[in-house]
């Protein structure tokens, strides 16, 4: 296949790796603080440019980030340039407001269609904050193409494309025409290049246009925190209090003897 | 009468746990809100299921059969079961939280211009509004949520082994509803070409009641031959990190978190896994967690109730002998 252009979808996020120990939640937001922390490319969606980067090296074609988000989110955008995307849009209106994930998949929907024509949307399989998965399933949808989920490895050749997706018990391989949208969850394959310093360079003087809710045409219904279907009514953060019994010992051997014993004991082994 | 609409799936001619767990769910539901719990079905030849459903719970069942529902596949199933809603008109349609709920229930969330709940784990009635009030976890198992849907209808994912599966009554009896599905193979937009069913030498992860779990600390697939020793011995099932299966040291369908799998067996050990909020997400449902980590301080022994220090090798190894001499009493 030649010359395919890709979409990839990135949302900016709060670190989703630091220890719970300095997770914060807002009471009045009911949103996570950021404090010191910094934010990061939602982890799968890094997984995603790193597929459409492959594919673009293997057979040409564009390659475009595109996040709905507030201004920080042009960070996110940089680096994905700096990895190897082409161009980058950012869709930053105080009018989205916060909206449910279906919103949110309707303005992309939107910018996407703006963006012009495209071979194949990519999103990360899960948020790395939020995490309902169904950001990618409501786009596809919306623009009523053809969606698969959780693929790990995506092959392209003559207009179709052969995707490979993680199921419970192994994986399926599922074939689609283009356009279509898939959804991506890591493995060893799609591990997500460090950029080098030369392209961080290059992507810290690109400029990164701002779209806003009159460029796109949206329905007014759609978006603003009032469209949203789900409220979200309380975020709490669960106190785990387990007490863990330490099972001592001079050498790993001795406590291996022990542990058995204590398992043995609970009936366990 | 709008109720609940469940959907189920089978597997070696019976219905699945998930599907038990989603049956479990509507019972909730119709405990909260009355009206009665239908169960859609999709595939060929559902003669068999349709009994089992009623005894495990469904009022009643619609089902769906077609050639092109043999197998999961995206588009079929959205538009079947999206036709049986248009019949059954339910209030809440539930899903699994699983590998087709996952992709199945946001589809047809949009398609009924329903709202959309992700994994929830508990659900009840806001007392003042009369409004469902659903539970689930939010930044990565660090935050517990309580959402709300304004809408009716509302699709929701049940979080897999998060509810009991229902218990089967014998000699219930219910409803029986047909679903004409006229579907084509070219409406289809993606086609299943093949599915690769990865070996499992003993039991399945998500239903072993010993599940053995290796983390970045095994240092490579090496590691994870001792551990499904272990596990063998035990008669469990190994599972792994997401820091393993993105080596691509063991397959992605081990991985136990948030993204992998939700597990719930009696007794969990995991081996040189941190413990980060995004794997305990798939395994605090264990009865009995045992940590080895080298580091004291790893966040894994503040979810574990019996924790060793030390090399996860050297430990594994003599447990394997341990449990020899234990299985030969
Ligand atoms: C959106 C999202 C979803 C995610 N989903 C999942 C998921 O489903 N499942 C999942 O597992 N992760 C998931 N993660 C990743 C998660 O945040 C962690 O990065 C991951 O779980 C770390 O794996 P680990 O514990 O094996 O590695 P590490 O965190 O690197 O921990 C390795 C541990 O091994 C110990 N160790 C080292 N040497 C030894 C030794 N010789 N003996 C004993 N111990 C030793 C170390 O002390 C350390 O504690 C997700 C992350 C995000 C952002
Ligand atoms: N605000 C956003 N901007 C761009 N992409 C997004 C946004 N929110 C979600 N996505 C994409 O949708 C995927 C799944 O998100 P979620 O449905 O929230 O789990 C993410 O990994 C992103 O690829």
């Amino acid at each position: 296949m030649e010359h395919m252009n890709i979409i990839v979808c990135i949302k900016q996020i709060i670190d989703p790796e630091i220890p719970a120990s300095q997770f914060k939640i807002d009471p009045a937001s009911k949103r996570q603080v950021q404090g010191s922390h910094s934010l990061v490319i939602s982890p799968y969606d890094a997984n995603a440019l790193e597929v459409a980067i492959q594919l673009k090296e293997k057979h040409g074609g564009k390659l475009t980030a595109v996040s709905v988000g507030t201004a920080t989110a042009v960070t996110a955008l940089k680096s994905a340039l700096s990895m190897g995307a082409d161009e980058a849009v950012l869709i930053n209106d105080p009018l989205i407001g916060s909206p449910d994930q279906q919103g949110i998949a309707h303005v992309l929907a939107k910018a996407i269609q703006k963006a012009g024509g495209f071979d194949l949307i990519l999103t990360g399989c899960v948020s790395g904050d939020w995490g309902d998965r169904a950001v990618p399933a409501f786009m596809a949808e919306e623009l009523k193409i053809g969606c698969v989920t959780f693929v790990s490895r995506i092959e392209a050749k003559d207009g179709q494309v052969v995707m490979r997706r993680v199921v419970e018990d192994g994986y399926e391989l599922v074939e689609a025409k283009t356009p279509v949208l898939a959804s991506i969850i890591s493995d060893e394959t799609n591990t997500p290049r460090y950029p080098k310093l030369k392209d961080i360079m290059a992507a810290g003087k690109k400029t990164i246009p701002v779209w806003k809710v009159a460029d796109l045409g949206l329905d007014p219904d759609r978006v603003g925190t009032g469209a949203a279907r789900v409220a979200i009514t309380d975020v709490s953060i669960p106190i785990k209090e387990s007490k863990c019994e330490m099972i001592e010992g001079d050498t790993p051997e001795e406590q291996a003897v022990k542990l058995a014993a204590r398992l043995r004991e609970l009936k366990l082994i | 009468m709008p109720g609940t609409l469940v959907f189920t799936t089978t597997e070696s001619g019976g219905l699945t746990r998930n599907a038990l767990e989603v049956l479990a769910g509507g019972k909730r539901l119709k405990s909260l809100l009355g009206g009665p719990v239908g169960a859609a079905i999709l595939g060929t030849e559902l003669n068999a299921y349709v009994p089992l459903l009623f005894a495990y719970g469904a009022d009643q069942v619609y089902r769906a059969e077609h050639p092109l529902l043999a197998r999961y596949q995206g588009d079929a199933y959205t538009t079947a079961l999206h036709l049986v809603c248009q019949q059954a008109q339910p209030n809440v349609i539930l899903l699994a939280g699983d590998s087709i709920g996952r992709e199945l229930g946001p589809r047809l969330a949009h398609r009924l211009k329903a709202g959309f709940v992700a994994d929830f784990s508990d659900v009840d009635l806001d007392a003042g509004s009369g409004r469902l009030l659903f539970t689930r976890q939010a930044y990565g198992g660090k935050a517990m949520a309580v959402v709300q849907p304004h809408l009716s209808p509302v699709v929701a994912t049940v979080k897999v082994r998060a509810l009991d599966p229902a218990t089967k009554e014998e000699g219930r009896t219910g409803e029986e509803i047909r679903v004409d599905v006229a579907l084509e193979a070219s409406q289809l937009k993606t086609h299943l070409l093949d599915k690769v069913q990865e070996e499992v030498a003993g039991v399945k992860l998500e239903d072993a009641k010993i599940v053995v779990s290796g983390g970045r600390g095994l240092r490579g697939p090496e590691g994870f031959k001792v551990l499904e020793e272990l596990a063998r011995v035990l008669r469990g099932a190994v599972g792994a990190s997401r820091a393993a299966t993105d080596a691509g040291w063991v397959p992605p369908s081990w991985q136990v978190g948030q993204t992998g799998k939700s597990v719930s067996p009696e007794l969990y050990l995991a081996f040189g896994i941190s413990g980060a909020t995004q794997h305990v997400a798939g395994m605090s449902g264990a009865k009995h967690i045992v940590a080895v980590n080298t580091d004291p301080e790893a966040p894994i022994f503040k979810v574990a109730q019996l924790g060793v220090v030390g090399d996860w090798k050297a430990v594994a190894t003599k447990l394997i002998e341990c449990c020899k001499a234990l299985t030969r009493q």
